[in-house]
């Protein structure tokens, strides 16, 4: 156990160096020079460009340059400042963070709810109503786009109904004081129930039809027949011997997804006027400001590898013959 | 009274090619302490047999009728918390392959122990020190090391023992053995027999083994059912079947034998393939394959009746039985020619 998980971190480390490499290596060759962006961009005088280049060391070597920014961001946790803005990266993305956490891990419960249910009750009864039902919401849910979705449910339950908010974010701790904006757990929820049920419903219908699927092959097996010649009633069968082994698969799923589900949270941020991670990528990209979006880059990237090393912990606990291997 | 008494047991699933039917009148019965074989080739409904009375058949596809009498109680017509109740308890079933049947996430003691507690309302220490009793009993060295090891890290004799240990558990008056040896190797195929038949003495259960080798069933059986394409063909008491077999298809299973006394190229093998049982041939249903086929064979299905010489022996074929008599004794000068001249 011990070595495995040695194993998973030196993994994890080697792949943050190659991501963060290549990360660098594509925005050095980049056309862009940030120099004359901080200069004031095609005004940029001659004087101030040379000066820009010397003290931010844009004339060194590829690995001088690449060597600083990985002490910078070992020793120092700093991800530089925004060539743009001039704003600490670390700030920006300190302010995205809770965001766009809230909408992926509130996202992906839900996902995960509606995978586990519909999917273990399809399952179950194959070819019910609930089981065609739920294979129609499967196919509109992986064909529609998140973008479409969002604008369809503003303008139904936001706009017709009034049932919730279109846009914005409620900090769930309070909104500062004196800034009038909503703020508190109760207005976190009901500002994001858009935005969560937009995000989830492509995953949650990939997840229907994954969980569907591995339950009826689960139930095929040799020791589901043996729990139940043991005499175990169904709902101990279905507990202890069947979801187990199916949601095996699922797990592995569910830490890749995460990954990929932080760059579909650029669509949904992006509706909902949430300024999460996506949101701030999207606007920084359109600002040429490269230093955000490769700070934006290199925190995604830790975040996933931690979710991916907490993933293979976790796989690790629940299936015993990874154990020893 | 018998301990399991099956009467004219029907099984048929319902697939999108139509209706198949898998057993098609099964009678037999078994007392306490006494191992019945069910023989016959892979498709003759022997599994299918055991998992009706089991009550383990998919629900929704499954139509069943007949009886089988448990201890007087019918288990195709009991309700499902009484089957579950006999389930694991009075009756236990071990299945082919140990290397699938037994759960890969949870450690043997684990299952061995719910097996128990499923039954009995022990505490775990309770059940756990019965579980290692009972893995001593089926000779896993270091029971109370090795029960906390997970199924991977056995191998395949060593699962089946497991899976006898499991249930064996709660002493079952009735073990099913669907095909315990079908795949193991031919040593640990041996080892497992002789473990069943020494726990067979020290437990006291029945034993109801189905298995498509006529070795198994000289080995273990008192009575042998003798299965093809759904319907049963041969019965009788292992001394009568292998010392007067009557049946065609009995005949060609024991030809097809391997020996290790004789010297053949190749063993002889029934020609032909097994029916398909959605649309199986009338009359007889081994007419096709049969070397013996007469006209009234592709007609009319045969009776299965006793022969004149042993109420108990039952056969169904339209051979006459002084035919029967000396083609079965052919067979057997031809065996003992064989073992005199090795």
């Amino acid at each position: 156990m011990f070595r495995y998980l040695v194993r998973r971190v030196l993994w994890a480390i080697l792949l943050f160096m190659v991501i963060t490499f290549v990360t660098f290596v594509i925005f050095f060759m980049g056309p862009q020079d940030p120099a004359r962006a901080q200069c004031g961009g095609d005004q940029a005088s001659r004087s101030c460009l040379v000066l820009v280049t010397e003290k931010l060391g844009l004339n060194k070597p590829l690995y001088v340059q690449y060597g600083k920014f990985l002490n910078r961001l070992i020793i120092h946790q700093d991800l530089g400042t925004s060539y743009a803005s001039g704003q600490k990266i670390n700030q920006t993305i300190g302010q995205a963070v809770p965001i766009t956490a809230s909408l992926v891990i509130g996202g992906a419960i839900l996902w995960m709810v509606i995978g586990l249910i519909v999917g273990v009750y399809s399952a179950l009864r194959p070819r019910s109503l609930l089981d065609r039902t739920a294979m129609i919401f499967v196919l509109i849910g992986v064909s529609a786009h998140p973008i479409w979705i969002g604008l369809i449910f503003e303008y139904v339950f936001g706009v017709r109904l009034g049932w919730t908010p279109i846009a914005n974010y409620a900090n769930f701790f309070g909104a500062p004081a004196g800034s009038g904006l909503p703020g508190g757990p109760w207005q976190w929820f009901y500002h994001l129930i858009l935005p969560w049920t937009t995000f989830a419903i492509l995953f949650a219908a990939l997840y229907v039809r994954m969980i569907r699927a591995n339950v009826m092959e689960t139930l095929n097996e040799d020791y589901v027949r043996t729990a139940r010649a043991k005499g175990a009633p169904e709902r101990q069968v279905l507990f202890s011997h069947v979801l187990r082994n199916a949601l095996l698969p699922v797990v592995t799923m569910l830490g890749m997804d995460i990954g990929v589900a932080l760059g579909g949270a650029i669509f949904t941020e992006t509706v909902y006027q949430l300024h999460g991670l996506g949101w701030n990528l999207v606007a920084a990209i359109g600002a040429n400001d490269f230093a955000t979006v490769e700070g934006i880059v290199v925190f995604a990237t830790i975040a996933i590898l931690f979710l991916n090393l907490l993933v293979d912990i976790a796989y690790a606990w629940i299936d015993p013959r990874i154990r020893l291997t | 009274m018998a301990l399991l008494e099956v009467k004219d047991l029907r099984t048929s699933f319902q697939t999108e090619d139509g209706v198949v039917g898998a057993v098609n009148g099964v009678s037999f019965s078994i007392e306490k302490g006494q191992t019945l074989g069910i023989v016959g080739e892979s498709g003759s409904g022997k599994s299918v047999t055991c998992l009706t009375i089991m009550g383990l058949n998919p629900k929704r596809t499954t139509i069943s009728s007949g009886e089988a009498l448990w201890k007087g109680k019918n288990l195709l017509t009991a309700k499902p918390s009484e089957l579950r109740a006999i389930r694991g308890d009075e009756i236990s079933m071990i299945f082919q392959d140990p290397m699938t049947s037994l759960n890969p996430v949870h450690s043997i003691g684990k299952q061995l122990i719910e097996a128990v507690q499923l039954h009995r309302d022990v505490s775990a220490k309770v059940a756990r020190a019965r579980a290692v009793e009972l893995l001593k009993a089926v000779g896993i060295p270091r029971p109370e090391a090795r029960i906390d090891d997970y199924p991977h890290q056995f191998s395949g004799g060593m699962r089946q023992r497991v899976m006898i240990a499991m249930a064996l558990i709660n002493d079952p008056d009735l073990l099913i053995a669907d095909e315990p040896t079908t795949a193991l190797d031919v040593t640990t195929q041996a080892q497992i027999l002789t473990l069943m038949k020494r726990l067979q003495d020290e437990f006291g259960s029945a034993i109801l083994i189905i298995t498509h080798d006529l070795g198994v069933v000289a080995e273990i059986a008192d009575d042998v059912l003798v299965m093809y394409a759904a319907n049963v063909v041969e019965q009788a008491d292992v001394h009568q079947l292998f010392g007067r077999p009557q049946h065609p298809y009995t005949w060609g299973l024991m030809g097809s034998l391997p020996r290790l006394e004789t010297d053949v190229e190749r063993l002889t093998q029934i020609p032909g393939q097994p029916p398909s049982l959605l649309r199986p041939p009338a009359g007889c249903r081994f007419h096709p394959r049969c070397p013996h086929v007469m006209e009234i064979c592709k007609t009319t299905v045969p009776a299965l009746v006793p022969t004149s010489k042993d109420p108990e022996h039952l056969q169904a074929c339209h051979l006459d039985e002084e035919t029967k008599d000396r083609e079965g004794a052919k067979l057997l000068e031809a065996t003992l020619a064989a073992e005199g001249a090795a």
